[in-house]
C-alpha cells in the first residue's frame, strides 16, 4: 500500500514535470507543439528554433513569417546533408502544412533561423515570437531554450494543457 | 544517283547533329563545373576518400593566431570538419556532439587534435571564432584564412565550400559534412558519421587514437 502511494506520488510528480516542460499553442486549426531553441555559443550570429505544427483542419495552411524581439529577422530554413554536402535553403513561399499533417522543425531538418540575436540564449531562458500563418493568422508563442535531445516526447505536448 | 546523294546528305546531317549533341553535353558539363552560379568559392567537387594523404600545402591560423599547415597534421591523429558560425543547426550540433564524445573518451581524447575549418572566413573572424568556441571542449580549435587560403585548405582535404546568396544580401555556405578522421601520418582513415550511434563513434575514435599512438 505504501509502495503504491509512493508510486502514485512519483507518477504525479513526473506528470507535473512533463507539463512544466512541454507547452503548446492553438491558433485556428493549428496546434503548435513545444517551441524551443538551442542554447547559443557566445557571439553566435544566428540562433536556431524548432516547433512541431499540426494542421487539424481541412484546408492547407502556410507559415508565412516569424517575428521576434530576439532578432531583427527570422526565416524558415531547410537544412539537409545530400551526397556528403551540408546544405541550407530558405523555404520560398513559406512552410506548407497540409490538412492532417504534422510538420516538425527539428535538428538536422527544418528550423527557424533567428538572425543576429540581441542576446545569448542560455538554457532555461525564454523568448517570445509571433508566427503568422496564411489562414490561421498570427499567434504569439514562447520559445524555451534547452539543449537538443531534451525535447519532450511528441505525445507529451498533447496531454491536455493549453499554452 | 539522286538517291545516293540524299543518303550521303542524310549521313552528314546525322553526324552533324551528333557532333552538336556532344558539344552541348561537353558545354553543359563545363558549365556545371565552371559556370556562373558556382561563384568564386566554387571548387570542382571531389570527395574525401579513405587512404587519401592530406599533403597538398595549405596555411591557416587558429583562433589564437597560431599558424597551422599541412605539416602540422603529422605526428598526431586529427579530427577535421568544416563549418561556420552563421549556421544555426548542423555546425553547433557537430561541435556539441564532439564535445560530448571527447569527454566520454576520457584521457584518450588528449591524443586527438580536433579542428573546425571555417568555410566562411569573411564573417568568421579570429575573434568571433575564439568567443564562439568557449562554449565547447577547449581542445577543439578553429582554423581560418583568407578566402584563397581557405580554398587551398579545402582542396587539400578534397572538401567543398560554396557561398549561396540569400535575400537581403546575406548568404549561407554549403560545405562538406561529416568529420574526417586523419591518422598521425596525415592519411585519411575515414569519416565519422554523426548519425551513427554514440558507441560506434567512440569505437572509431578509439581505433584512431590507438592505431597511431
Amino acid at each position: 500500500m505504501r509502495h503504491l502511494t509512493v508510486g502514485i506520488a512519483a507518477l504525479a510528480l513526473m506528470t507535473l514535470a512533463a507539463s512544466v516542460q512541454a507547452h503548446d499553442y492553438k491558433v485556428g486549426a493549428l496546434n503548435l507543439d513545444h517551441p524551443w531553441a538551442r542554447p547559443t555559443p557566445p557571439a553566435a550570429p544566428v540562433a536556431g528554433g524548432y516547433v512541431a505544427i499540426t494542421n487539424t483542419g481541412g484546408a492547407p495552411d502556410r507559415l508565412l513569417h516569424v517575428e521576434s524581439d530576439l532578432s531583427t529577422s527570422a526565416q524558415v530554413h531547410d537544412s539537409s546533408v545530400v551526397d556528403g554536402i551540408a546544405r541550407m535553403r530558405p523555404l520560398d513561399g513559406g512552410l506548407a502544412i497540409e490538412p492532417g499533417q504534422t510538420v516538425r522543425l527539428e535538428p538536422g531538418g527544418m528550423h527557424i533561423m533567428f538572425m543576429k540575436p540581441a542576446r545569448r540564449l542560455v538554457e532555461g531562458a525564454r523568448f517570445s515570437a509571433v508566427l503568422t500563418f496564411e489562414n490561421a493568422g498570427a499567434v504569439t508563442v514562447e520559445f524555451t531554450v534547452q539543449k537538443p535531445g531534451n525535447e519532450p516526447p511528441p505525445e507529451a505536448g498533447h496531454q491536455g494543457h493549453g499554452g | 544517283m539522286a538517291a545516293e546523294a540524299m543518303r550521303a546528305l542524310r549521313k552528314l546531317q546525322i553526324s552533324l547533329w551528333a557532333a552538336a549533341g556532344l558539344a552541348a553535353i561537353a558545354f553543359g558539363a563545363a558549365y556545371v563545373t565552371y559556370g556562373p552560379g558556382t561563384g568564386r568559392m566554387a571548387v570542382v567537387q571531389e570527395r574525401p576518400s579513405a587512404g587519401m594523404p592530406i599533403s597538398r600545402p595549405f596555411a591557416l591560423t587558429d583562433q589564437r593566431g597560431q599558424p597551422f599547415t599541412e605539416r602540422d597534421l603529422l605526428g598526431r591523429p586529427h579530427l577535421v570538419f568544416f563549418g561556420f558560425t552563421h549556421c544555426p543547426d548542423v555546425c553547433p550540433t557537430t561541435l556539441a556532439e564532439l564535445t560530448d564524445l571527447l569527454s566520454e573518451l576520457g584521457p584518450e581524447a588528449d591524443k586527438l587534435s580536433t579542428l573546425l575549418i571555417s568555410v566562411d572566413p569573411e564573417r568568421d573572424t579570429q575573434e568571433l571564432l575564439a568567443q564562439y568556441l568557449t562554449a565547447f571542449d577547449p581542445r577543439i580549435r578553429a582554423l581560418r584564412g583568407t578566402p584563397e587560403q581557405t580554398q587551398a585548405a579545402l582542396k587539400a582535404f578534397a572538401a567543398f565550400g560554396r557561398k549561396v546568396p540569400l535575400e537581403g544580401g546575406d548568404y549561407m555556405v554549403e560545405h562538406t559534412a561529416g568529420v574526417l578522421m586523419i591518422d598521425d601520418k596525415g592519411k585519411l582513415m575515414g569519416l565519422l558519421d554523426m548519425h551513427e550511434p554514440k558507441e560506434a563513434k567512440l569505437a572509431k575514435l578509439r581505433r584512431l587514437t590507438t592505431a597511431t599512438s
